[in-house]
């Protein structure tokens, strides 16, 4: 377990290695200047403002620098655009967009999972078919269809909830059911199709005959080796709910991270587009690891195979 | 059952015999149908409507009337023609970034797989790699260098090739989401086809093949890329859908297509402004585009049970 666990680190280094280069690259690639603004600027102040954020180094000694600060002194330089610290511009907003991913996160379990084991259970009845169909909804209807729905539907209705806005806990509530219904969506089906392979095994079979009762059935045999396909699905799903969360950051006006990066594209921030990426793919290696772990546990044929697959 | 059995000694092929499957599924015959009268709609009558860019600001937010059919945007323009054409840019984009995709999966798995070895090892790490990279982050970054990139395109096609500036500009703004989408889409589907093409490399065809003195390059093409082709048509179907998705998610975000021009996502990201007053121009986007997604869903789904492939993911 341990060896796994260590291998596992080293490719999420390998990982987080190509992500900065990757981002690092494109940000360079990028035509338009850091520094333009409504103001003239003359070209010297232009060239004392680059050589501030060191970006008149060469290209190479500019590729190292970034990460070797961030290890050396824990610092993600400062954003071209709004002159502040990268790392408190993160501290700042990551909160929020935790609490939302997670909230999301949660509901899409809470939704997800039990609408998938009871379509399994009633495979091709009426049930299976309009929770495979809410599923579809779920996957189909874009969340910028949705969170606007839910404004003037269900916020300007319903007393205690605000159409937009970040501030008592009832704020969570709107942002992220739009954001964890389609992540809902995809649990259910993965769920569905794992339980029904679990079930039509023979050792359900030899169960059912040894006359185990079915909810018994359920909860103590089929569960554990259904829900691996879903489980596996929770880790990327975390990064798909962060970047998600650009569209229902920008909806319910949430001052979280995914605003920012688009923000860092659109004005030429390298270094908060740096910070931002590098953080969102630290979190995803790490989802990743507790993904990989949690079904280690559950499923030994997972941990002794890991160097095949 | 009698005509079953002839058929099979007469011997059917996968995908005669995945139709005949496929034709009992209803909910996958009614998705083929309803994408396809989108398709027509988009493609074809799209050219006999109203100019989806003509700004007629005395007549905005108009109601249904037998001029507008289903009434007019903020700026007067007909919104349903806007919807025929904005259909036309996602379903091209949906329909080329998988093509993109699938080209460039099918040759790298199938090298993969072919290869094996440490050739494979490496290949397939570097996928790993890109699989836990956060795949909307870098098609954004990536969105705005190519954009940039055709932008400038644009401006020197007109002044040097004297092509007309609308029609340049259409062509331009759309050009970098089929790349971006489609570099960044092939990972999965290059998995899928390295596992069939390691399977199917031992099979004794392949070996017949390769004992009749063709080249190593040629059995794989000829002979073994053909024989994935279920599963990728399958992940193909699929995708496509997906990738209309993160058009409209670009396209809302302010970095994919731009007004003027119309796609389902900046219609959607139009009417979403309006919706206390106005709600049919969200509800209507919206609805034709989820419409197309279910279809499509619903379809690659049928072609999956048809053609009888097993997916761990979806």
């Amino acid at each position: 377990m341990l060896r796994f666990i260590i291998n596992r680190l080293l490719q999420g280094l390998l990982v987080l290695f190509a992500l900065y280069t990757i981002t690092f690259f494109l940000a360079k690639a990028m035509p338009g200047e850091p520094f333009t603004t409504e103001k003239n600027i003359s070209e010297e102040a232009k060239a004392y403002q680059r050589a501030i954020y060191g970006l008149d180094k060469s290209l190479f000694e500019q590729y190292l620098r970034y990460p070797i600060n961030i290890l050396t002194k824990g610092s993600f330089a400062l954003s071209t655009s709004k002159g502040r610290p990268v790392e408190d511009i993160i501290a700042q907003s990551f909160p929020n967009s935790l609490i939302l991913g997670l909230s999301a996160l949660g509901i899409a379990i809470c939704i997800g999972v039990p609408l998938g084991v009871i379509s399994a259970i009633r495979k091709n009845s009426w049930v299976d078919w309009g929770a495979m169909s809410i599923a579809m909804i779920g996957i189909c209807v874009p969340a910028f269809t949705v969170g606007p729905l839910l404004q003037i539907y269900i916020a300007s209705h319903l007393p205690g909830l605000k159409v937009a806005g970040w501030g008592s806990p009832a704020d969570i509530i709107l942002p992220a059911l739009t954001l964890g219904l389609t992540t809902a969506a995809y649990l259910a089906r993965l769920t569905r199709g794992g339980m029904l392979e679990i079930l039509s095994q023979d050792f359900i079979r030899t169960a059912k005959a040894k006359g185990v009762p079915s909810n018994k059935l359920i909860t103590k045999h089929a569960l554990r080796g259904g829900l691996l396909p879903a489980i596996a699905f929770i880790g990327p799903s975390f990064a798909a709910l962060i970047s998600g969360s650009f569209i229902v950051e920008t909806i319910f006006q949430v001052p979280g991270m995914g605003q920012h990066f688009v923000n860092a594209v659109i004005a030429r921030d390298e270094f908060l587009l740096l910070g931002v990426a590098l953080f969102f793919g630290f979190l995803i290696v790490i989802m990743n690891l507790a993904a990989d772990i949690l079904t280690g546990i559950m499923d030994p044929r997972v941990r002794l195979g890991s160097n095949q697959k | 059952m009698t005509n079953q059995i002839t058929d099979t000694e007469a011997g059917t092929s996968l995908w005669k015999d995945s139709w005949l499957r496929m034709r009992k599924n209803r909910i996958a015959v009614a998705s083929i149908i309803v994408f396809s009268i989108t398709c027509f709609f988009c493609f074809i009558v799209a050219w006999f409507c109203k100019d989806p860019n003509q700004v007629n600001l005395a007549n905005k937010f108009s109601g249904p009337s037998s001029e507008h059919w289903i009434g007019t945007d903020a700026l007067g323009r007909d919104l349903f023609s806007r919807i025929l054409y904005g259909g036309q840019v996602s379903i091209l984009v949906g329909l080329i970034a998988t093509t993109v995709s699938v080209t460039i999966g099918i040759i790298y798995g199938a090298l993969a797989g072919f290869f094996g070895g440490k050739i494979d090892s490496i290949m397939m790490r570097v996928v790993d790699t890109l699989f836990s990279i956060p795949f909307l982050m870098i098609v954004i970054v990536l969105q705005a260098v190519l954009s940039e990139w055709s932008r400038e395109t644009s401006v020197w096609i007109v002044s040097n090739l004297n092509w007309d500036k609308g029609f340049t500009d259409r062509i331009t703004n759309v050009l970098p989401l089929f790349f971006a989408l489609g570099l960044l889409g092939w990972l999965t589907l290059a998995r899928i086809v390295r596992a069939q093409v390691m399977s199917l490399k031992e099979r004794e065809f392949v070996e017949a093949a390769t004992s009749l003195g063709l080249t190593k390059l040629t059995v794989l093409f000829r002979h073994i890329i053909p024989n994935t082709l279920g599963p990728t048509v399958v992940y193909a179907t699929l995708s496509v859908p997906g990738f209309i998705m993160y058009e409209a998610t670009l396209s809302y975000l302010g970095l994919g297509v731009e007004s003027p021009n119309s796609s389902w996502g900046i219609l959607i990201k139009e009417g979403a402004n309006y919706l206390e007053t106005n709600s049919q121009l969200l509800i209507f986007p919206g609805i034709i585009f989820s419409i197309t997604l279910f279809a499509l869903n619903f379809l690659g789904d049928g072609l999956r049970d048809a053609l009888d492939v097993r997916a761990s993911k979806d």
